[in-house]
């Protein structure tokens, strides 16, 4: 408990974007990932603009470059599968470097590579400015149902604990001379997913009944509402709409 | 297996979307009568639990290494409404915080690998468990098999909604091959981790597997040194349900407005099958339909030229056919399983 509370994905600052009430953040985001991907492929230039656009939300959240570009890693295994479009695709076939390519692979491997970039660094903004229980609450706000509210907020307040009871478990097994080497060894590993879900439905159970001792009934209450005034959703919403009148250029032209 | 943006197109997307909320809205609503007021520290623990299971690495030989899906298994363990709740849960907060998986792609993220999986791991399992023998070592061969055929379920799952909103030109049977044959492999691991963990869970805690539930023993009491079985415990009073007639309504609406409004969009090119067939020259020689003539045939309206609107109002008049036959037909197996049941009662 001596760590802050933060989660690692976080990135604390005092910025005007941190400072944004969360469903307004959250809200913008999706917009904005929407109006990416219904960006014809053919207009190259608009995802160009659409990525200054997200470096101008970076840079007035401080967030520095490099911690956004190590984020945007994850995206390797679906990079994998668009460098092999252009070779399985149908249709005109054009030689470059000594290689027949399919043209419609290339503009889908294209397709693919910049509106899937562009939505893992919306989403790594929108995680490393906003803590995870205003995320939380932000999408209590637009509307999601309580119960699965709920139940996003204890998988993200315990999935850290699981994760280190998982953790103490390959320890102990490593401490008694295990080494998982291979199918053989999966008996043990399930053995340990077993008894990490006992473990885990047990303290749902513990956790219920704390919660029922103190006077749970159905309903978390809400002691800090968040609301937004006019300003800040204007403030919020400028990307996705900035990004809306660049996707209709990139239609008309 | 997470689809990132920009990979299926919008229409198909927002259609997925539809399909992924009307699930869980089902699901939340099976899981409250089944969890009660249980529902929300015992389903986001289990999703905890998923989560943390998907990070549980699997080696398979030489370097390489597996991971549970899971979706087997959380309908197993914790039923289907659960099951369902949870592995969308983990999509929902891998999609937002982790950037796996893209934002629009949600619903088809959730359609594949929450939805079908899970309800297809637990009719096939269901269905096992009827079929075998009353056994604990059954329950293993059913979480196997379901596990086993739920893979690859989800991969024809994707296969199809790839041939209907695929943004790259890719020919279908070939997406189809790479995408069936691999979580067939995939599938084969799924299948036995999932058989294993369940199997370490029955073991000590058989109360808590929700697909074993039929298989506790009842309790005896010894009286009088002979073995009675123990008075059954109050049955809980089941929760109210809401009235079906609601239900009803919404489902026809919403198929008729994806019939009639949506097909608009769905219909102005040809469906990937239909492509396949015709770019393989399969189609050539099919026979032709024998209701080609019908006023029907081709999902369009004869007499109207408009091919969106004759598309549309072919859906809607099919989805009117389509309920009048399925009431028609519920009535009559409903009336004569009652009358079946009447005699008895009298004598």
């Amino acid at each position: 408990m001596g760590a802050g509370h933060a989660h690692r994905l976080y990135r604390h600052g005092h910025s005007p974007v941190h400072a944004l009430p969360p469903h307004t953040k959250l809200a913008a985001t999706f917009a904005f990932v929407v109006v990416v991907v219904s960006t014809p492929r053919e207009a190259m230039w608009a995802f160009a603009l659409y990525a200054v656009l997200l470096a101008t939300v970076a840079y007035k959240a401080r967030v520095p470059a490099a911690f956004l570009l190590k984020r945007l890693l994850i995206e390797i295994p679906f990079v994998a599968f668009a460098v092999l479009m252009p070779f399985v695709a149908e249709g005109e076939r054009v030689d470059a470097l000594g290689l027949s390519l399919s043209v419609n692979g290339l503009w889908g491997a294209w397709n693919v590579l910049a509106k899937g970039t562009l939505g893992v660094a919306a989403s790594v903004l929108l995680a490393s400015t906003t803590e995870l229980r205003e995320l939380l609450l932000g999408l209590q706000r637009l509307k999601l149902p309580p119960l699965l509210v709920q139940i996003a907020s204890f998988m993200i307040r315990y999935g850290d604990v699981i994760t280190d009871e998982m953790r103490r478990m390959r320890i102990a097994r490593e401490s008694r001379g295990f080494e998982a080497r291979g199918v053989r060894h999966w008996g043990v590993l399930a053995k340990s997913a077993g008894a990490l879900f006992i473990r885990s439905y047990e303290r749902g159970e513990r956790v219920h009944l704390a919660m029922v001792s103190r006077g749970y009934a159905g309903s978390m209450p809400v002691i800090d509402e968040v609301t937004a005034s006019r300003a800040q959703w204007s403030y919020a919403l400028a990307l996705p709409f900035a990004a809306l009148v660049v996707c209709l250029l990139g239609w008309t032209l | 297996m997470h689809v990132p943006d920009g990979f299926i197109n919008a229409p198909v997307s927002a259609v997925t979307g539809v399909v992924a909320a009307g699930a869980i809205a089902v699901s939340l609503r099976g899981a409250r009568r089944e969890l009660d007021e249980k529902t929300a520290p015992l389903a986001g623990l289990v999703a905890a639990f998923i989560f943390a299971v998907q990070m549980l690495n699997f080696p398979v030989a030489a370097g390489t290494s597996g991971h549970l899906l899971g979706g087997a298994l959380a309908a197993i363990l914790v039923g289907p409404f659960t099951g369902v709740l949870c592995v969308s849960v983990v999509l929902l907060m891998q999609g937002i915080l982790f950037a796996d998986g893209g934002l629009t792609a949600l619903g088809v993220n959730i359609t594949d690998m929450a939805i079908v999986t899970t309800v297809v791991s637990y009719a096939v399992f269901r269905g096992l468990v009827k079929v075998l023998p009353r056994k604990k070592r059954s329950i293993t061969v059913a979480a196997f098999v379901s596990a086993l055929l739920s893979v690859p379920a989800a991969a024809v799952a994707f296969t199809l909604i790839y041939a209907l909103g695929g943004t790259t030109d890719v020919p279908i049977t070939k997406v189809a091959t790479a995408m069936i044959g691999v979580h067939v492999l995939i599938g084969i691991g799924e299948a036995t981790i999932t058989a294993l963990t369940v199997g370490a869970v029955i073991a000590v805690r058989p109360d808590l597997v929700y697909g074993a539930r039929g298989l506790q023993q009842r309790l005896k009491l010894r009286v009088g040194g002979e073995l009675v079985d123990a008075p059954a415990p109050a049955a809980v009073p089941v929760a109210a349900r809401t009235s079906r007639r609601r239900v009803w309504a919404v489902g026809l609406v919403t198929s008729l407005v994806l019939a009639g409004f949506v097909s608009f969009y769905a219909s102005a090119s040809p469906d990937g099958l239909e492509k396949v067939a015709k770019d393989q020259g399969i189609d050539q020689n099919t026979k032709k339909h024998h209701t080609e003539d019908s006023p029907l045939a081709g999902y369009g309206v004869k007499d109207i030229s408009d091919a969106r609107i004759s598309g549309g109002l072919a859906g809607v008049i099919g989805v009117g056919v389509t309920v009048v036959a399925g009431t028609g037909i519920f009535w009559a197996v409903r009336r004569r399983r009652t009358s079946d049941v009447s005699p008895s009662q009298v004598a």
